[in-house]
């Protein structure tokens, strides 16, 4: 038995009700490890062949949330949600911190796989050996607070009445879907806790379309059994140690971000991406610090970083927001990009967002284009049936309300930036989506190309996560590091170089970061590659065209220090020829017939065959 | 070896409780010699987010859970103050979790017996690694024996509900009442 994991899986298929074990063999589970490694794996296995037919929010769509062999045992838990993504039609493994990766394998079992389409609101409930797939009609709608109080108290009694004496009970881990979600908004996240979010994606609205309001989780057990305790408790020690020394991250998260990232690097997103730079003191780190973090230290289970902090509004006309730092990318994209400098109203809206269930970068993307279109003049008063001016955080409010609940202009403006962009050009007969700042369908993460400081200029155009700021790409070797990250499933502030012996203390497997740049993540990557250029069914994407940035990240920068400096498309078409070479893809940037077959993956050369002699 | 003229006793600030949990790693690994936080004699409650409360026996002066016992199986350390389970007598009644003001104790997920803190033997481990991480929310502070009792502990043996309220409120004000 592959030691490090629960060693079963749950297969709930909410059209039949049917809930079933099944495992995966030693062999997958070497080769593609768990979380986003196993996901490409189980999507391609059993939709590869009909890949662009597959509606991402249609019931033939598989839901993921899975775990690895790390998850729980080293620093940093978390799990990793995935399946056709809304977004970019193709795969995103999408990781969020928290509890219930480490509760689920003390359940029992390593992931959950959710097929099909409930009738009626449900969320499956799983305790020790127990699944249940129970009625969640009483909590759709609700709006993360009470969806959170409702299902813990309701679990805390079922799980109160099967454990007599387990003493207090405690709270199970619960992942979930917003309002958002439940709308299929495809900019709608996976929560969990209240500010936690797997964002990049749009995995929130896969679990809307099958009527998946939550899943909730709690073990009794204890984590699985390692290949070699001893080592990984003296590995643990040496891990944390490390860990402990991140100071920074530590006193400050990336909290500090929305002041520094503008005025020191020039890349950060200010009016929907117009300028990078601002000077804007008001939104300075101290002032998120002092004024509103009461916890200056929020963790989830096994890290010792901390990097989270809690914001709380006790003055003001937003008195009682609650959210997390609320970190840098939130900063960015709930305060300058939408023209807002007051931190009250930052983390207002970063709230907001986190209760209807967006994902702040993705759904905060599509406030900023929207707000843009307004200052354009494309999109009137009468279009919104409002103002929408920058900084105004009443009239953003609104307008996230109607696009979770697609109402209204909402309803074109749920379907993402990118979506939107192409339905309000045919409406307005005016080409906006140079205003929409994405990669295949995902909105870009809070950190810019054009000043040179902060982001590559490939790092977006040639990643199969597409916008995700935490994947990008850049010489094809070490990319590969946080796909190992994401498939052992540990959160990538925790990263060391200890993990691979880690990884070999907890399996029993040896694997070296060689092996796996070269081969085991290269071959998740082409998969994920694969499924991306195959994409479909309502967007193609065309990597001689889409393997781009955005439009605007070729603009002069009009402001601040690099006034005037823009992505050089050169160095751009250069360093994207390069990796497109290092990872054995053709000019095109399609992986070669020969380079897939080496790796064993013909049926994914097979499948890529319709797309090859395209122009 | 003489007997120690301190006991030992940790004490906590749920107000910094990260909610990093390594309490229950470094004690499960100390008693049960691998994580398992089910069955860690100090279990982190978060049944509010960001309202954690680190849960585990506040040695109460009088004992009310070794009292109770109708086996015997509970004693107190002399040494440390600490409840003792004798896993051999324990019959997994559940009597001590009953008399507890906090029902801190439970029956273990493995064995069914008895579970409770007994200070690691004089050096807590969940303090060890809060400290080390530099969190303050556990620490231990060394009581002169002959005064002994005459602290209230027993206080602080609350359930979870209780003291989540409080603290959901003190760092999040009247908001807290829409979370609990």
């Amino acid at each position: 038995m592959a030691r490090g994991y629960a060693g079963k899986f749950i297969e709930v298929d909410l059209s039949s009700e049917n809930v079933k074990d099944i495992t995966f063999n030693d062999e997958i589970l070497k080769n593609y490890v768990g979380g986003r490694g196993l996901a490409v794996k189980i999507l391609w296995d059993r939709l590869g062949g009909r890949w662009e037919t597959i509606d991402p929010l249609g019931p033939e769509n598989i839901f993921l949330a899975l775990t690895g062999p790390l998850t729980g045992i080293y620093p940093g838990s978390r799990v990793c949600i995935s399946g056709k993504s809304p977004q970019s039609n193709g795969i995103i493994g999408s990781t969020v911190s928290g509890e219930f990766g480490n509760e689920l394998k003390c359940a029992g079992y390593d992931g959950i796989i959710v097929t099909g389409r409930a009738e009626k609101p449900v969320y499956i409930f799983i305790a020790d050996g127990h699944v249940e797939i129970r009625s969640a009609e009483h909590v759709w709608g609700k709006e993360a607070p009470e969806t959170i109080r409702i299902l813990t108290r309701e679990a805390r009694e079922i799980l109160g009445s099967m454990w007599r004496n387990a003493g207090a009970i405690r709270e199970p881990a619960i992942i979930y879907c917003g309002p958002a979600g439940e709308n299929m908004v495809r900019t709608a996240a996976v929560m969990q806790k209240i500010s936690h979010a797997a964002g990049y994606g749009g995995y929130g609205a896969v679990m809307g379309s099958k009527n998946l309001k939550a899943i909730v989780v709690k073990g009794r057990g204890p984590m699985p059994s390692v290949a070699s305790p001893e080592i990984v408790k003296i590995l643990l020690r040496e891990v944390e140690r490390s860990l402990l020394e991140r100071d920074r991250l530590r006193r400050w998260g990336t909290g500090y971000g929305g002041y520094e990232v503008g005025a020191r690097l020039s890349s950060e997103p200010v009016r929907n991406w117009q300028e990078e730079w601002h000077d804007e003191k008001s939104f300075s780190g101290p002032k998120f610090d002092f004024r509103y973090w009461v916890k200056r230290y929020w963790s989830d289970f096994n890290c010792p970083i901390a990097c989270m902090k809690i914001s709380v509004i006790k003055a003001g006309p937003y008195k009682g927001a609650i959210t997390d730092d609320p970190d840098y990318e939130m900063q960015a994209y709930l305060g300058p990009n939408l023209g807002i400098f007051d931190p009250d109203k930052c983390i207002y809206l970063s709230a907001l967002m986190d209760y209807l269930g967006f994902s702040g970068i993705n759904g905060g993307n599509t406030l900023a284009f929207t707000a843009e279109l307004y200052e354009k003049g494309i999109l009137t008063r009468e279009d919104l049936g409002f103002d929408l001016n920058w900084g105004d955080a009443e009239a953003f409010e609104r307008l996230a309300r109607m696009i979770a609940k697609r109402e209204g202009i909402g309803n074109i403006l749920a379907e993402g930036t990118y979506r939107a962009a192409l339905k309000i050009s045919e409406m307005k007969g005016v080409d906006v989506t140079r205003y929409a700042v994405h990669v295949k369908g995902v909105e870009v993460g809070a950190h810019g190309t054009r000043s040179g400081l902060d982001f590559n200029p490939i790092g977006y155009a040639c990643s199969p996560q597409c916008g995700d700021h935490t994947s990008g790409v850049y010489d094809a070797y070490n990319d590969t590091v946080i796909v190992f990250l994401d498939s052992a499933v540990v959160c990538s502030m925790c990263s060391s170089n200890l993990i691979w012996d880690f990884y070999g203390a907890v399996t029993g497997w040896n694997l070296t970061k060689d092996e796996w740049a070269k081969t085991l993540g290269r071959r998740i990557l082409h998969i994920q590659r694969a499924a991306l250029l195959l994409g479909g069914p309502d967007i193609f994407w065309r990597p001689e065209v889409h393997d781009d940035n955005p439009p605007r990240f070729y603009e002069p920068l009009p402001s601040g220090p690099y006034k005037g400096k823009t992505t050089d498309r050169k160095v751009f078409e250069e360093m994207k020829r390069q990796y497109y070479e290092a990872m054995g893809w053709d000019e095109r940037g399609i992986p070669k017939s020969s380079v897939l077959r080496d790796l064993g993956l013909e049926d994914v050369d097979i499948a890529l065959e319709k797309i090859r002699g395209q122009t | 070896m003489g007997k120690r003229e301190f006991i030992v006793w940790v004490a906590r600030d749920y107000l910094k409780c990260t909610g990093c949990r390594r309490c229950e790693i470094a004690c499960s690994i100390f008693h049960e010699g691998w994580i398992w936080p089910e069955a860690s004699r100090i279990r982190v409650f978060m049944l509010v987010p960001g309202v954690e409360i680190p849960h585990f026996c506040a040695q109460c002066h009088d004992y009310p859970c070794v009292n109770a016992c109708p086996v015997r199986a509970l004693s107190v350390d002399d040494d440390t103050g600490a409840v003792l389970v004798d896993r051999e007598k324990c019959t997994g009644c559940g009597a001590c979790i009953r008399e507890c003001p906090g029902k801190i104790p439970f029956l273990h997920p493995g064995d069914g017996k008895a579970t409770i803190c007994d200070l690691c033997g004089g050096d807590p481990q969940c303090a060890r690694v809060c400290q080390e991480a530099r969190f303050n929310a556990l620490w231990v502070v060394r009581e002169d024996k002959s005064r002994w009792g005459g602290f209230s502990r027993k206080l602080f043996a609350q359930m979870p509900e209780d003291l989540t309220r409080d603290v959901a409120v003190n760092l999040y004000g009247e908001k807290a009442e829409e979370w609990i």
